[in-house]
């Protein structure tokens, strides 16, 4: 498992780098019988941009979900910075964004709201304070969304509405952020553009994990790769996994670096 | 009227609560027959208009606010069977009522059956991870067979009072039941007030809002309480049947045509509140039930707003900003 420390960019200290920001020590889960995921260990430091690939259902979300806390594992322990994931409570260090929130295609809510979310686990009851509304409008800022401030989510493209959770991820002041293949149903010229978003914040020192199908964004994009198929076929180095047969063994013969598997 | 011996079983600590609201009907009775010297309207003359009037704002209020919150999680037939339950609930009050001579509201044993069906319902939710449509079904015809039967069983005289459940009657708004419908509007927008940011989070994006540590399983109880309580407070006008429609339609048509959250809260209220002060007038002169045209008002305006939206969309198509430039230099400026 040393092989990736290699892989961490500069960190910018934004936690003390004996904490890791996500472990997972022999952690297994399965729904009744059959067992989702088995046997994962793996610690991903502060500053790291890791991609986990792998085919459908070979675990991707559900590894996602024991990271967070969402789903407790079986056998093994979930740490998010230090502490075991579901007793996390500090959840705005980490920003979360889905594929497509569901409520997003069509509630009436604007993108600054959405973005002002971000800030809700900073307030708890209370109000929005002006400096925290300056913590949004600059979050707006950064992705390059504040002329679509007031502009309703569901009018936006599958782009900017998943910049638009960037920028609350942000506004949360996270520094862990977690992306669940976010550009699915994105145009292949947002998703360059998302992805370089994803590169800056992260030699910015944000840690990035990206659950991601699309290989070739991955393996461009990303400096170290988890590659699943119910367990770990390989975790190393973008250019180590490129070179390597873990793609063949994990996908099967189907899938190539183009991507295309989906 | 002394409400003290109308109401042996509410007296003591119950009196101390609901006290201040039966002074306020009191004073809004005042205030509503100084507004009939002045109008000279007719409607405005009686005691039973003034509380079915006060009863009816507060319906306007409370239930597109709660409204708004379920229908984006595509929860809104959660009202409908909440109500079917309410009518269980009226049933128990009126079997004890008949047979132990309890003399308690039966809006208040409403209010907490529904309550238990509505922990019920979710609690289901949790342990099957989906709100789904059958165990909704299977909640809402129980609710409304218990009633039917305890109703029947009890035969006689309590059918006849049945119908004001139903179908929700304005002259039977009595100062008992107008005084638990404020108790309950007090809760409802006290407990929205606080929880506004957790609420909104989780009707959003359920999945960030746990991962950001709320606890989502909470706050959706909450939220089933609080529909139970809106459902019941507004089942005096609108009857079980109906009432649904509230919670639903006003939400449905401010969708059309608001643009941020607040705004589509905003204006669901003030439709809701359209189709209820018009829906009471219309059905108090042409001497229709309130709750039919309250809701086929209601139903007319959802229409409108939804031609408003599409002119909107066509006409005020506003040019598409410029994308700004990725600028991540001060993104963790705030962070140390």
């Amino acid at each position: 498992m040393r092989t990736h420390t290699s892989a961490t960019p500069t960190s910018s200290g934004t936690a003390s780098s004996t904490v890791s920001a996500i472990e997972l020590s022999d952690v297994d889960f399965g729904y009744t019988s059959s067992p989702v995921v088995e046997e994962i260990s793996l610690r991903i430091d502060p500053g790291e941009y890791v991609a986990v690939v792998g085919p459908n259902g070979s675990g991707k979300s559900t590894l996602m979900q024991l990271m967070l806390g969402l789903l407790r594992p079986d056998e093994g322990v979930a740490r998010l910075f230090g502490e075991p994931s579901h007793q996390f409570d500090d959840g705005e260090r980490i920003g979360y964004v889905a594929q497509h929130a569901s409520a997003s295609k069509e509630m009436p809510i604007t993108v600054r709201e959405v973005v002002k979310m971000g800030r809700f686990p900073h307030v708890g009851f209370g109000r929005l304070s002006s400096e925290d509304w300056d913590i949004v409008d600059r979050a707006l800022d950064t992705v390059g969304m504040a002329a679509f401030a007031n502009r309703r989510v569901t009018q936006l493209s599958g782009g900017q509405r998943q910049r638009a959770f960037i920028a609350r991820a942000l506004a949360s002041e996270a520094d862990l952020l977690v992306l669940d293949e976010p550009t699915v149903g994105v145009d292949m010229e947002s998703v360059e553009a998302f992805y370089n978003l994803l590169d800056s914040l992260n030699s910015n020192g944000i840690t990035v994990l990206l659950i991601e199908h699309d290989l070739g964004a991955v393996t461009e994009h990303a400096d170290r790769v988890i590659c699943l198929n119910r367990e770990i076929y390989f975790d190393g180095s973008a250019n180590e996994f490129v070179e390597s047969d873990a793609l063949a063994r994990a996908f099967g013969t189907t899938a190539n670096l183009l991507g295309g598997s989906r | 009227m002394t409400y003290l011996s109308v109401v042996p079983l509410q007296a003591g600590l119950l009196d101390a609560v609901f006290g201040p609201f039966y002074w306020f009907l009191n004073y809004w009775s005042e205030v509503m027959s100084w507004a009939a010297g002045q109008t000279g309207l007719e409607i405005l003359q009686y005691g039973f208009m003034h509380r079915a009037i006060l009863v009816g704002l507060c319906i306007g209020v409370m239930a597109p606010l709660i409204g708004t919150f379920l229908v984006h999680r595509q929860l809104a037939l959660i009202g409908d069977a909440l109500a079917h339950t309410g009518f269980a609930g009226v049933a128990v009050g009126l079997f004890l009522n008949a047979v132990l001579d309890l003399g308690v509201s039966p809006y208040l044993t409403a209010v907490v059956v529904s309550m238990i069906a509505a922990l019920f319902i979710e609690l289901i939710s949790e342990a099957t991870d989906a709100y789904n449509d059958v165990s909704m079904a299977i909640v809402l015809s129980t609710g409304f067979a218990l009633g039917t039967v305890l109703i029947s069983i009890n035969a006689g005289g309590l059918a006849v009072g049945v119908n004001q459940f139903l179908f929700g009657n304005l002259a039977t708004v009595t100062q008992d039941s107008a005084a638990i419908l404020l108790l309950l509007f007090v809760i409802v927008i006290g407990v929205v007030g606080l929880t506004r940011n957790q609420l909104l989070y989780v009707t959003f994006d359920e999945t960030a809002a746990a991962v950001s540590g709320l606890s989502v399983s909470w706050y959706n109880r909450i939220m089933v309480l609080l529909t139970a309580m809106v459902v019941v407070g507004a089942m005096q006008i609108m009857g079980v049947i109906l009432v649904a429609a509230m919670l639903v339609v006003p939400v449905a048509g401010a969708s059309q045509v608001s643009r941020s959250f607040n705004e589509s809260i905003l204006v669901s209220v003030v439709l809701a509140e359209l189709a209820v002060v018009l829906g009471i007038g219309v059905s108090y002169y042409a001497e229709a039930t309130a709750g039919g045209v309250i809701v086929l008002l209601a139903v007319a305006i959802y229409v409108g707003a939804v031609v408003l939206g599409k002119l909107q969309a066509a006409t005020g198509e506003e040019d598409t900003p410029e994308m700004g430039s990725i600028d991540v230099s001060d993104a963790k400026q705030s962070d140390d």
